[in-house]
């Protein structure tokens, strides 16, 4: 008996009455007429080995459910991860806006039936620009290791130069995706960090650079956390030398933080996964670059750009893109790196995330964040043979705990934690052996004073046991 | 008993067009609503221990790093910034509006709203990448799990989600090319990728970036990938092929393995772009024509939404030989567990953070398990039957054909050619797909260069009914009539949508383009200055 066939709900014409009609007015025996030139040699001849599927959407959602109970999530445990990645509120605003089927399922329409998509990009761009005094901001690419990599390259466009000067303390992935990206044209030199402040060694950049040097790049907060005291000295040496700096920063810093323009950053780049967007496993990132409003910047962004314009009609606000012949979609390899599906969700709702906070919620995330990182770092302190911070300066959100003078190794110690409900800051061991048995700890708005001193009584529990 | 009121809704027994219009909330510009002193969240309170303990915490900056001026960003109540977001919402037409069959390329099919509840999942959203492996074994099994359906469906070895997205998958798979090339000594002598115009724009960009010369290959009179052109092109410098197939014109490439074949014997890889892949799930593979790697992108063939560009996934997968050159980590499985596998010193590297867009690739792995492989033979048979069904429609307007391969069936997309309507009537493609806004429906015309003359490109997946198909083909037949009988309908069109036709010449005037809010402040005022003064 043959089977009955299934009529999937995803597929309206998989009724067989209805497959066969369509047949039936195409003139065509068998599917197989439309698939006429494919060579017999490349079909598959056999149905793909796969799991039965689960027809129902109740065995579907019981089968997936499953398999995330498995997962135990940063409510359920006390997380100070961050290096890269980092759990901020999420408004629920945020939530909602980014639900809504009308953003969540548009894709490339004209700027006239998807006008919404590009009103709400170019505020989030606006947003940005205010937060940065920058007048340029680009469509979101990826993440911020894309908007690194992509900035460095521009720069090198820009100066027609092959050196690019980049922190030692930097996320070695990160590190790793500039390599990768930039292997064709350019070379990278490596400057150190004061082992002191954590800032980085002025010296030896002065050293370094040279009318080879096409930019200069820092992150500021850096990736131990360390506020960059010397901008502005840094830039200028760029500058000295006919190099371009590129800042990377994390834009909720900049309520309390002077935005890298000001100091004189000439690209400013970074990631948007805190304004809004949840971790996702390391799947909420978009990626921003930014710059002043002049020609030579602007022609050398492959991202799209999207600009405000008139309509025919007085008073209507138009939007499309700026200067698309730059762009891949319009030269193919001509155009400028290359540009497609990105992160444009993520934009709209840091859009919608800059919009609820607003600057006063701008300066007191960021106040927040500083005073409990703060305090957590000296609690930390306080436990003998641990050292927090290992740098003697200013710090945002992250900080370098030393844990060397306990005779424990960092991973003995994130494990007595996680026995705890307690996910440890990041092990730096192997990535930086020079700060012995050391972590990176995470502190945002979301820890309160009763999460961080339950991780100062777990720690002295582990470092007792 | 009152009029049938349905017998209006019909002519000749065809339902009607729509009275389509579009929202128009006239919505101001976010700055435009500020006022100050409102707040749309409260952010937590600094408990007073805490201050008491670190004091003026902003005072300890670094001179010069404090910020002098709170930024300039708009203060709105959160009811106006919903209501402000659902407006745009509104004048926004996304695939679960409309009948998506307009955006060839795209694969705008139907995002399962099951998936929304599985990927917005605590269990998903709230893990950080870095949480010790013993506590992420579920997401970790839902990738490896996904990874072995990519093989089977592909017929590659292994996969890596790291990419973002498709083109960032198409740098990955130049990335690669470039690393196996070096590790054989003829990193310097292998620069040249070939491929084909109706291989998406990446296909040649991404080599680019990633240092190649690119060699492009235009078709030969039936419309087919130019075999003597590439027996030509290859050499001692020849790195690879980067080819979409079905090309984006929806014709397969009869000779796709010989196309292979001569690029393998000048001692090339071949990178399959699998964005067309909708229409040959479970029909034919990247392993059997001979491809040495490939990606999907998950945000189309693999229904995650398309989120106005963005996020998306792109799977790619590689042979046994190629797979110690894939990015860092793979998910690999020991038997009792799921782990990170970073220790492959051949790899890459990263090509972007931790181990791709998690949500997408719960989403794609949700959809191919609840079709199985009789349903993503099932999604394949019928995106190619709606195509060429839509095809036979379309192609009966007067003005419009389908170039190349005459009276032949295509995959799972067309683009066709407006040419003739043009000759006739001096309407172009793009002013047609602007009238055919103004009955709720997308319609794009094609990526540059427009080698077809006048060009449009459908695409209508799985996801439409009959029924919905055929409004889609009297929507342009209504539109092509229209262009005859009133050109200047569509000269001006769209004329139910949110906004009226857009100036855009200041788009590409550095003096007048503006790409932020304060930008535009800034050059209006700036332009405004002279007339002042000459007044």
């Amino acid at each position: 008996m043959r089977k009955k066939p299934v009529v999937y709900p995803y597929i309206p014409n998989s009724v067989p009455e209805v497959k066969e009609q369509m047949l039936r007015e195409l003139g065509a025996e068998s599917m197989e007429e439309f698939y006429a030139d494919i060579p017999e040699a490349l079909r598959l001849k056999r149905p793909l080995d796969l799991p039965p599927p689960l027809l129902s959407e109740y065995d579907l959602r019981r089968h997936v459910e499953g398999l995330l109970q498995k997962n135990r999530t940063c409510q359920e445990y006390l997380n100070f991860l961050g290096a890269g990645c980092y759990q901020h509120y999420v408004p629920a605003v945020c939530d909602e806006v980014n639900a809504r089927g009308e953003f969540l399922t548009a894709y490339a329409g004209e700027p006239y039936d998807d006008h919404g998509r590009f009103q709400a990009l170019f505020e989030y761009t606006s947003m940005m620009g205010e937060l940065l005094r920058m007048d340029v901001v680009n469509v979101p690419t990826y993440d911020g290791y894309q908007a690194a990599a992509t900035a460095l390259s521009m720069a090198a466009r820009i100066t027609r130069r092959r050196e690019i000067v980049l922190p030692r303390a930097l996320s070695p992935d990160k590190l790793s995706k500039i390599r990768d990206y930039v292997k064709p044209d350019l070379e990278i030199a490596l400057i150190g960090y004061d082992p002191e402040t954590g800032e980085l060694d002025r010296e030896a950049l002065r050293a370094r650079l040279s009318e080879r040097t096409a930019a200069v790049y820092f992150e500021n907060p850096s990736y131990f956390g360390v506020v960059e005291g010397h901008g502005g000295e840094i830039a200028a040496m760029a500058h000295e030398c006919g190099a371009l700096c590129v800042v990377s920063t994390d834009p909720i810093s900049l309520g309390i933080l002077t935005p890298p323009a000001d100091y004189g950053a000439d690209i400013v780049c970074g990631d948007i996964q805190s304004l809004g967007i949840h971790m996702q496993y390391g799947g909420g990132h978009g990626g921003f670059i930014a710059t002043r409003d002049e020609e030579r910047f602007v022609m050398e962004y492959p991202s799209r750009l999207f600009g405000i314009a008139p309509t025919m009609v007085p008073g209507e606000y138009g939007f499309g893109d700026v200067a698309y012949e730059r762009t891949s979609f319009a030269r193919r390899e001509e155009g400028k790196e290359w540009v497609g599906t990105a992160a444009a969700l993520w934009g709209i709702t840091a859009g919608v995330y800059l919009a609820l906070m607003g600057p006063q919620g701008m300066m007191k995330v960021g106040e927040t964040i500083m005073a409990r990182a703060c305090y957590a770092a000296r609690m930390l302190d306080r436990l003998p043979g641990v050292r927090a911070p290992v740098f003697r300066s200013a710090h945002f959100r992250e900080f370098v705990v030393d844990f060397s003078g306990t005779g424990k190794t960092v991973s003995e110690i994130n494990q007595g934690l996680l026995a705890r409900g307690i996910f440890g800051g990041k092990d730096l061991s192997r990535e930086f052996p020079e700060l012995g048995q050391s972590a990176l700890y995470c502190v945002t708005e979301v820890h309160t004073q009763g999460d961080i001193l339950r991780l100062v009584e777990a720690l002295k529990e582990v470092l007792q046991a | 008993m009152s009029e049938d009121i349905t017998r209006h809704r019909y002519v000749d027994g065809k339902p009607r067009l729509r009275r389509f219009h579009q929202a128009r909330w006239d919505e101001p510009i976010l700055f435009e609503l500020s006022r100050p002193g409102q707040r749309g969240i409260l952010v937590p309170q600094v408990e007073p221990e805490i201050r008491a303990e670190v004091g003026d915490i902003l005072a300890t900056l670094p001179a010069g790093m404090r910020r002098r001026e709170p930024p300039a960003l708009p203060e709105l109540s959160q009811p106006q910034v919903v209501r402000h977001y659902f407006r745009l919402a509104q004048e926004t037409l996304g695939t679960d509006l409309n009948i998506d069959v307009g955006q060839g390329t795209c694969t705008m099919k139907y995002s399962p709203k099951v998936h929304e509840a599985l990927a917005r999942s605590p269990k998903v959203t709230e893990l950080h990448p870095l949480q010790d492996e013993s506590t992420v074994q579920g997401i970790l099994e839902i990738l490896y799990r996904f990874e072995q359906i990519m093989k089977e469906i592909s017929g590659m070895d292994r996969f890596s989600f790291q990419p973002r997205a498709g083109s960032a998958a198409i740098y990955t798979m130049a990335s690669m090319i470039r690393a196996y090339h070096a590790s054989r000594g003829e990193g310097e002598q292998r620069d040249e990728i070939i491929t084909t115009i109706f291989s998406h724009p990446s296909d040649a960009a991404c080599a680019r970036t990633a240092g190649f010369k690119v060699i492009t290959l235009y078709p030969d009179e039936d419309g087919y990938p130019d075999l003597e052109a590439l027996k030509a092109a290859v050499s001692d410098r020849t790195a690879g092929l980067m080819i979409t197939n079905p090309e984006d014109t929806g014709i397969f490439n009869p000779r796709i393995a010989e196309f292979v074949r001569v690029v393998h014997e000048a001692g090339g890889l071949c990178a399959y772009d699998q964005a067309n892949a909708n229409g040959t799930l479970g029909v034919t593979r990247a392993r059997e024509a001979g491809f040495d790697m490939c990606h999907f992108n998950l945000h189309k063939t693999f229904s995650s939404p398309h989120g106005c560009g963005g996020p998306g996934g792109g799977a790619t997968g590689v042979t046994k030989e190629l797979e110690r050159f894939l990015p860092v980590p793979l998910v690999s499985f020991d038997g009792q567990r799921y782990y990170l596998d970073y220790d492959r010193p051949d790899s890459i590297g990263k090509v972007a953070p931790w181990y791709g867009v998690v949500p997408v690739i719960v989403r794609a792995y949700a959809w191919a398990m609840s079709l199985g492989a009789e349903g993503l033979r099932e999604v394949a048979e019928i995106a190619v039957l709606n195509n060429n069904y839509l095809m036979q429609k379309v192609l009966q307007i007067p003005g419009v054909s389908a170039p190349y391969a005459k009276g032949k069936r295509r995959i799972e997309q067309v683009r066709y050619s407006w040419q003739a309507l043009y000759e006739e009537t001096g309407v172009h493609s793009e002013e047609i797909g602007l009238r055919a806004a103004d009955f709720g429906v997308h319609y794009w015309t094609s990526h540059h260069p427009w080698i077809v003359p006048e060009p449009c490109t459908l695409e209508p997946t799985e996801s439409y009914s009959k029924e919905e198909l055929d409004e889609y083909a009297a929507i342009l037949a209504y539109v092509a009539q229209e262009a005859r009988e009133d050109p200047e309908k569509l000269h001006t069109a769209p004329h139910n949508s949110t906004i009226h036709r857009i100036d855009h010449s200041p788009l590409d005037d550095p003096a007048r383009w503006a790409m932020t809010w304060r930008a535009y402040r800034r050059k209006v005022a700036e332009a405004q200055r002279p007339e002042e003064n000459a007044s």
